[in-house]
């Protein structure tokens, strides 16, 4: 369902009674040419997101800008690291689940006298080693991924749980839950969204610059050919999932600063915004495709419409509409266009293959031939 | 192109892999068993009348998702929106009887199944005719049904008082001391257990799990069985919807958010494997069984309510583990010699 077939390859079927002039779809460059279609596809949803919000009072200013990013930033934080697994032909739904525990975690330590630097520290070594759980299930006992992933949902959800049951911690000290609800300093600009820019800057340059980058696409383009060409596929897996795990419980730390509080059921369900935004940025869930750039660009759309919606009092459950759509538009899209280009050539070629196979009943090899390459 | 080759041609093959498939479902009991006696020695309260019942009625629903869940994975695809086609033909049913009290309770079931079979065949066309992957596809719907309910339910509820109480008597009643839930489901699941087993229908489902491609040159119609595979799953959920508002006699915006995980889990805990090709709706259905007896064994063992998420956790982790040692054994009876896959 995820990682073993891909689209092209299913509907490639008919390819057998094609002769080899047939081009494969998934080269490289028609990937590529996809990809930039689709940032600009998402370019596009920009302006017309931003439009849509211009159309609202209080949409341009400088506060409304701020609490854009605020309400997204730890889910766009989380989208990271989901976006290289995914790349691999991977997924991780135990993200949300995740921030829960180290938002648990992190008040239960504060409570029983910790020092704030130290519990977060403490923190994020635990959503290393859940993130290392997640790894080494996927990659060593050769699970799949989404269903590991969702019983590691249940799991992590169920620790926080264990941990801080029905209570609620509160009383952080105030230097740090500013942080969560303040700018930073003469901008408007959130701390959580600040480190969304310079995590971004990082995983786009390790991915798109960096051999590793390339080490994870080949991953998701072919599994064995990035084995048997010395790629360290499991090894590059694992440290995904152990950096997913640490950015989620980073981003559980943002969340406890936001709120100002720890509860065990933070977050709960944002795993399904945060896939979402990855797949709305243009990652294909097969693997081998996307571009950090793609999903930055998701985010802004998702949250500017987000806002805009929240600004004419629409539901937060009535919002999901737009979710959904913009998700279903963002993978039916590309798929009908290849889908059309792909009916067009399969047509271009049966005609040349009927002109040619008529050929010796009409008895007049020579005109039909050339009318044949013509075709 | 499957990584995992697995060599049905022969015919000791294929009896093997069937006896461990029976195996699987005996370990479940198993479980089962071992669960329930364990909790039977801490509590005697568990092995009464009334506890085994609630045991039945509460897996009813997980249980029946898990059905059409399980015609939907056998095909290689996930469908995620079951919790919302629950919830919104829970409030649909709901809407029908504030409108007219007196609609016989026939009517009031084919309104479920007819919003479930809606939402189900738009999940099956997109899925089918675009070719997207169906796990985004279904996720997109889970999003746009609770939108399109929130706007329906309007920040309102039904409420117990509308609902008739001949309806209500299908949720909670029982009949020579089985629940009605328990006895609607188990039909179900036997009906659509035959029929993936017996029919050649159903033996499709497995043939594109295994293998879309070599299914689709054997002559398989791969599109309409996987359109049918969701319109089922989204019929069943639509039905779970209508015995949801049976059973609860009320429902909100939120009716049924969140099944969707549990219903992957009692599917993968049964022992349907998540990239298509094996299992049977008899696992899934008492994989939903265990998942709910083990909650209300630590209920009934005193042990903390916190403990329920953590425990359902491992167990999902244990149980696809296992399911990857059992192929792996199988693999290797099968070919003799200890051969290994690379990645």
């Amino acid at each position: 369902m995820l990682s073993e077939t891909t689209p092209p390859q299913t509907a490639a079927s008919g390819a057998v009674q094609v002769p080899p002039t047939r081009r494969n779809p998934q080269t490289n460059e028609s990937s590529w040419r996809g990809l930039l279609r689709w940032e600009s596809a998402l370019v596009v949803a920009l302006a017309g997101a931003l439009i849509y919000g211009h159309r609202t009072t209080n949409f341009w200013n400088a506060t409304n800008f701020f609490y854009i990013g605020l309400n997204i930033g730890e889910i766009a934080i989380m989208a990271l690291p989901l976006t290289l697994i995914v790349i691999t032909g991977e997924i991780d739904l135990s993200v949300a689940s995740m921030l829960g525990l180290s938002s648990t975690l992190l008040g239960y330590l504060y409570l029983h006298g910790w020092p704030i630097g130290f519990a977060i520290v403490a923190v994020l070594v635990v959503g290393a080693i859940g993130g290392a759980l997640n790894g080494v299930l996927v990659t060593r006992l050769g699970l799949p991924s989404i269903a590991v992933t969702i019983g590691t949902l249940t799991l992590f959800r169920g620790l926080a749980e264990i941990i801080l049951g029905a209570k609620s911690v509160g009383k952080f000290p105030a230097t740090l839950t500013k942080i969560g609800v303040i700018p930073i300093p003469h901008t408007q600009i959130a701390y959580s969204v600040g480190c969304f820019v310079v995590l971004a800057i990082i995983y786009g340059v390790v991915l798109h610059a960096m051999p590793v980058g390339r080490s994870i696409f080949a991953i998701g383009l072919q599994p064995e050919a990035a084995h048997f060409s010395g790629i360290r596929v499991k090894r590059i897996k694992l440290m995904l999932y152990v950096l997913s795990g640490t950015v989620c419980s980073f981003a559980g730390v943002l969340w406890t600063m936001r709120f100002a509080t720890s509860r065990y059921d933070a977050g709960t369900g944002l795993e399904l915004n945060v896939v979402a935004i990855v797949l709305f940025g243009g990652i294909s869930i097969f693997g081998g495709r996307g571009s950090i750039v793609g999903v930055v660009l998701a985010t802004a759309v998702m949250a500017c419409i987000q806002q805009a919606l929240t600004l004419r009092n629409v539901d937060a459950q009535v919002r999901n509409i737009v979710t959904g759509v913009l998700l279903l538009i963002s993978v039916v899209l590309p798929n009908i266009a290849t889908g059309i280009h792909r009916l067009r050539e399969r047509r271009r070629l049966r005609n040349r293959d009927r002109l040619a196979h008529r050929a010796p009943d009409l008895h007049q090899p020579t005109t039909t031939t050339t009318e044949g390459q013509r075709a | 192109m499957s990584l995992t080759v697995a060599p049905i041609s022969r015919p000791g093959g294929v009896r093997r892999s069937e006896l461990l498939l029976r195996a699987r479902e005996l370990s479940i009991v198993l479980a089962l068993l071992i669960v329930f006696g364990f909790t039977t020695l801490k509590n005697h309260e568990f092995a009464n009348a009334a506890s085994i019942r609630q045991l039945l009625s509460g897996a009813s629903l997980v249980a029946l998702l898990a059905v059409g869940q399980t015609l939907v994975v056998v095909t290689r695809n996930v469908d995620l929106s079951v919790g919302s086609v629950l919830g919104l033909s829970a409030y649909l049913v709901g809407t029908l009887f504030r409108a007219h009290p007196n609609a016989p309770i026939a009517l009031a079931f084919l309104v479920g199944i007819g919003v479930g079979v809606l939402i189900g065949a738009i999940n099956g066309i997109i899925t089918t005719v675009t070719r997207v992957p169906s796990l985004v596809v279904t996720l997109a719907m889970l999003y746009i049904v609770r939108g399109v309910d929130a706007e329906i339910v309007n920040a309102k509820q039904i409420d117990p008082t509308l609902i008739p109480h001949s309806f209500q008597v299908v949720g909670y009643e029982h009949i020579f001391g089985i629940p009605w839930l328990a006895i609607i489901v188990t039909v179900i699941v036997i009906a659509v257990g035959f029929y993936m087993r017996s029919f050649r229908a159903g033996r499709d489902l497995y043939a594109i799990g295994s293998n879309p491609d070599a299914a689709t040159l054997a002559g398989v119609p791969s599109g309409r069985r996987v359109f049918t595979a969701f319109v089922v799953s989204g019929g069943l959920a639509g039905l779970g919807g209508a015995l949801f508002l049976a059973q609860f006699a009320t429902v909100n915006a939120t009716g049924g958010s969140g099944y969707e995980l549990n219903v992957v889990a009692a599917v993968v805990v049964g022992g349907v494997a998540i990239f298509g090709g094996s299992g049977t709706v008899f696992g899934a259905a008492l994989g939903a069984l265990l998942l709910n007896t083990i909650n209300q064994a630590l209920v009934a063992a005193k042990v903390s309510a916190f403990w329920n998420q953590a425990v359902a956790g491992a167990l999902l982790l244990a149980a696809i583990a296992f399911d990857r040692w059992l192929s792996l054994r199988v693999e290797r009876l099968e070919s003799g010699r200890g051969e290994r896959h690379v990645v």
